[in-house]
């Protein structure tokens, strides 16, 4: 009686050893941000392997974005990385502006890249907050959504809406920027300057962040360029990787930056570029806020966008790397297959190789500092 | 390090910690940006850019400026707008014109992408910033933006 009990039971035993056994991590699960289900096989406290398994948000945008015109497959990119939707939205429409040949004013170029810098500013904020409490430091989120505040006010007056703002269309802007935006971002450079070296009193000197973050989740050089990494994951480990620098859009090629790296390539090497990005962020705003070129906010397109046959690619630095839009047209008004190439995914792969080994807890601090946004992996 | 230097150290970087929070928790209220939503009501101001509902502005005389072009229902990506529309004969000019029968707003669909009022050519529709769109029905969101009665300005052209 006893054993045909045991022989019914469904596990596969022979996949196990005898110590090892598996567990969910997800799919609702607050340190996942988002549903995403991780399976652990897990021996004590000590991790031997993880798997992602998505899905869970799968909205099947690529697949939409077939049945849609040009104007309207920009709004969709707001859903993928929510965080930073502005440059999500850019990259769709220098897509489109470089397969129509089209050239948009100066004073386009410039605000785009004002706004998207503030995205960043904007998402690393938020990262931050979240980081703090994935480690047990509750305080950093309230202190990260207060700065975060400031920018979506700024986005709210000027884009309409504070997370999905589908500023951008082919061609340009929808509409001129308002006029407080100017005033209101000379207004945050100097709030945000005093406040990022009270994000490294409050949580980077932290000795138990500091025991959580250094030396957890090593990864190196090869295997960050192996796996596809990008961002300030790749950046991190030493590779210098950065889209607005090696292939500079709108107006990143008449500012001076300089593109944060770090060698350490753990955790708190992460943390270290995100922090270093934000500094660099206002620098880049600092440079353009002041000349603003006078000038039209969009040049005039058909109602009807069609573009010309042939596959056109365009990649932007997003906050967590490097977005990819690629659009194959066959010179009809809908494109014929359009393919994201998002940073999560990439970034998400490679979970499984810097996680194993270590404890369950330092995969929570692991997967925070690989700042993961689901509905951008899933799509 | 020294078993006693490691845990001076320790102690001295939750200190420094403490100290930014300690100057917040004396001055709780100076530079405090969170909102007591409910009991501002009266005094909270959204952004005039702020996109909350598409709403079609009538005037004193019950009309409206929306010419049945339909370019908002084209531009909308999800379906949101449908508009029902005739042609009636122009009471001037003796000749068929068209004129919307019934705007109808998917508030549950849309997704406030402000597309449909970038395309409108004659200004009909707007954003309005109200932002309390709870209902307990999902049909309540389903609104017919011109009102019962009411016609197209005279002048506004396609």
């Amino acid at each position: 009686m006893e054993t045909a009990v045991l022989n019914s039971t469904t596990v596969k035993k022979s996949n196990f050893k005898s110590e090892e056994y598996f567990i969910n991590m997800g799919p609702q699960h607050p340190a996942t941000h988002g549903v995403l289900r991780l399976l652990l096989t897990i021996d004590g406290e000590i991790i031997k392997k993880v798997e992602p398994d998505l899905g869970y948000i799968h909205r099947s945008i690529e697949k939409m974005s077939e049945s849609n015109s040009y104007q309207q497959i920009v709004h969709l990119t707001d859903r993928l990385d929510y965080l930073s939707s502005h440059i999500n939205n850019e990259a769709v429409c220098l897509c489109v502006e470089n397969a129509l040949e089209l050239e948009v004013p100066e004073r386009v170029k410039v605000i785009r890249t004002i706004l998207g810098e503030l995205t960043r500013i904007a998402s690393h904020t938020l990262w931050w907050g979240v980081m703090g409490m994935d480690v047990g430091a509750l305080t950093t989120y309230f202190y990260g959504f207060r700065d975060r505040e400031m920018i979506n006010d700024i986005f709210e007056e000027t884009c309409g809406a504070r997370l999905t703002m589908n500023y951008n269309i082919p061609g340009g802007l929808m509409q001129d920027i308002h006029p407080n935006f100017v005033k209101r971002v000379k207004e945050f450079i100097p709030h945000f300057r005093s406040k990022l070296p009270e994000y490294d009193r409050l949580l980077t000197g932290n000795i138990i962040f500091q025991k959580r973050t250094k030396g957890v989740g090593v990864l190196s050089r090869e295997d960050a360029i192996n796996f596809g990494a990008s961002g300030p994951v790749a950046r991190a480990s030493g590779y210098s990787c950065d889209v607005r620098k090696y292939h500079p859009y709108s107006a990143l090629d008449k500012v001076n930056f300089t593109e944060a790296l770090d060698t350490a390539g753990d955790s708190f090497a992460r943390y270290k570029v995100r922090i270093a990005e934000m500094w660099e962020s206002l620098n880049i705003i600092e440079q353009l806020i002041d000349n603003i070129p006078e000038g039209d906010f969009k040049v005039a397109t058909n109602a009807v966008i069609k573009l010309p046959k042939g596959d056109f690619y365009q990649k932007v630095e997003t906050a967590r790397g490097e977005f990819g839009v690629y659009i194959i047209s066959t010179g009809n008004k809908n494109p014929y297959r359009v393919k994201f190439r998002s940073p999560g995914l990439s970034n998400l792969s490679l979970l499984n190789h810097i996680a194993v080994g270590g404890k369950i807890g330092d995969l929570v601090a692991t997967m925070a500092t690989i700042d993961i946004v689901v509905p951008d992996i899933d799509r | 390090m020294g078993y006693f230097s490691n845990i001076y150290h320790g102690i001295r970087t939750l200190l420094t910690g403490m100290r930014v929070t300690g100057k917040y928790f004396l001055n709780a209220r100076k530079g405090a940006i969170t909102q007591q939503y409910p009991d501002n009501r009266d005094t909270l101001k959204m952004f005039e850019r702020f996109r909350g509902e598409v709403v079609m502005p009538h005037d004193e005389n019950n009309e409206h400026s929306c010419t049945g072009c339909q370019k908002c229902e084209l531009a909308c990506p999800n379906g949101s707008i449908e508009i029902i529309w005739d042609r009636v004969i122009d009471p001037e000019t003796g000749k068929k014109k068209k004129a919307i029968d019934q705007h109808i707003y998917h508030f549950g669909m849309c997704t406030q992408c402000g597309l449909c009022v970038d395309a409108c050519p004659s200004d009909a529709i707007k954003w309005a910033q109200n932002f309390e769109n709870s209902v307990y029905d999902r049909t309540q969101l389903t609104r017919i933006l011109n009102k019962p009665g009411s016609k197209v300005r005279a002048g506004v052209e396609e």
